[in-house]
């Protein structure tokens, strides 16, 4: 049973952190570059791809035996599609302000390479529980790939988070910051720090073996 | 000799459309009854969004009606189908608690620095100007464009002159966005120094829809008065 536990909280970890899409694996950066301009934007996101993903792969996994293989991809394009026009309806009945600041990247969910990556990866070759919990890992793990995105740049480039001042009316904000080469800046310097710690933990870990 | 290959085992045609087939019935109803669940509130908030920022550009109204105007100069209010006639200007018109109309607001788009900046305008009948404007939707320069709705100079060319000439057909002075520090007449826009792009797709916005619609409008004023 706590063995049981333990796989399913490694399912779960597995995209959170170990195999983070965004810190790790670099995929989906897309949206990761374009929307993160704040951390609503960043957090909504992040839930919306987490909802198609979890959806997808838990429909995906209940008709894994009957899908031909010859068919699979457009089974799976199908089924994502579905989800994503699902999820487009939600924010535009939550909120029009969220759904003109996400724009087109609503739709473009559909090629997120994250989903249709698990859907083929996992979802296709386990059952419905642990298909979904990777799928709840790996869009937790999108998700806070995005929101660090978007809280930095939130910060440095409009002195706010989450819409609130946080510096008072004499911050000047580094505008650039919220400009697309902003994106790519704030991704550098989390994967570089990332990076630093992994390295250290490996490094930590061979010392202990040693 | 050699060993008779097995061939590869093949999923029948049949089983793979039948496939398909299912899984585009499942999808299509999810679809479906996402469409339906979702619709009520997609347009009530499409409806409030549109109301609020109607009263953001006409503070003095407490209601809003939808309108088209027509080529032929006829105005009719948006039913609930929504269809437009080719060539029909839609515009909004406030009324405040009375029913009196206090302004007419309408939408202008122009190409700004980074994209197409879409306005909505507010044009009051008495004083013949435009009393106000909002973004609709604008990607332009965080910090440099979007200074059109927070530089206080900008915002001080409101109320700008919007007169229909003698004859009705036209504004008598066309409004165009002038150099900063260099307006001269009501009708001018002075434009803010270092986002003058934008500046100037706010003056073509409102004078493009300014030219089209108001002298269409303008004649039919008290129809509008009677249906609030």
């Amino acid at each position: 049973m706590t063995a049981t536990r333990t796989d399913r909280w490694d399912e779960f970890m597995e995209g959170l952190w170990r195999q983070n899409p965004i810190f790790v694996m670099t995929l989906g950066l897309c949206p990761a570059l374009a929307v993160t301009v704040s951390a609503v934007n960043a957090l909504s996101m992040g839930l919306a791809t987490t909802f198609v993903l979890t959806a997808s792969c838990f429909l995906v996994s209940l008709l894994r035996k009957r899908i031909p293989k010859e068919v699979r991809i457009a089974t799976y394009i199908v089924i994502i599609a579905t989800f994503v026009t699902v999820v487009d309806y939600l924010i535009q009945a939550v909120s029009l302000a969220l759904y003109d600041a996400l724009g087109a990247f609503i739709q473009l969910i559909v090629v997120n390479c994250v989903i249709l990556g698990r859907a083929e990866a996992h979802a296709s070759k386990h059952p419905p529980l642990p298909a979904v919990l990777s799928a709840l890992g790996m869009g937790a793990g999108f998700t806070l790939g995005l929101f660090a995105l978007g809280a930095v740049r939130e910060i440095l480039g409009a002195g706010k988070l989450f819409g609130i001042s946080l510096f008072g009316e004499h911050f000047q904000p580094w505008v650039v910051m919220v400009l697309p080469p902003g994106g790519f800046f704030v991704l550098g310097l989390w994967l570089l720090l990332f990076s630093a710690w992994t390295r250290r933990q490996r490094r930590k870990e061979a010392i202990q073996h040693a | 000799m050699k060993p008779a290959i097995d061939p590869l085992p093949t999923t029948p045609t049949a089983a793979m459309l039948r496939t398909l087939a299912v899984v585009a019935a499942l999808c299509g109803t999810i679809i479906t009854a996402a469409h339906q669940g979702t619709q009520a509130a997609i347009e009530g908030n499409k409806r409030l969004a549109i109301e609020r920022a109607v009263f953001k550009v006409i503070p003095a109204a407490v209601s809003v009606a939808e309108y088209l105007a027509l080529p032929e100069g006829r105005l009719v209010k948006v039913g609930a189908d929504k269809t437009a006639p080719a060539g029909a200007i839609k515009f909004y018109a406030g009324f405040d608690a009375s029913g009196r109309l206090v302004g007419v607001a309408a939408e202008g788009a122009a190409k700004g620095y980074a994209d197409t900046v879409r306005i909505l305008f507010a044009w009051e009948a008495s004083s013949q100007a435009v009393t106000g404007f909002g973004v609709v939707s604008s990607r332009e320069t965080p910090g440099i464009g979007d200074k059109i709705l927070v530089d206080k100079d900008f915002l001080a060319n409101f109320p700008l002159e919007a007169k229909l000439s003698a004859d009705m057909k036209t504004l008598a002075n066309a409004i165009r966005t002038v150099k900063h520090g260099t307006k001269a007449y009501p009708w001018e826009i002075d434009a803010i120094a270092g986002a003058t792009i934008t500046s100037r797709a706010v003056g073509r916005a409102i004078d493009e829809t300014a030219q089209a619609l108001l002298p269409r409008i303008a004649p039919h004023l008290a129809q509008l008065e009677d249906r609030p």
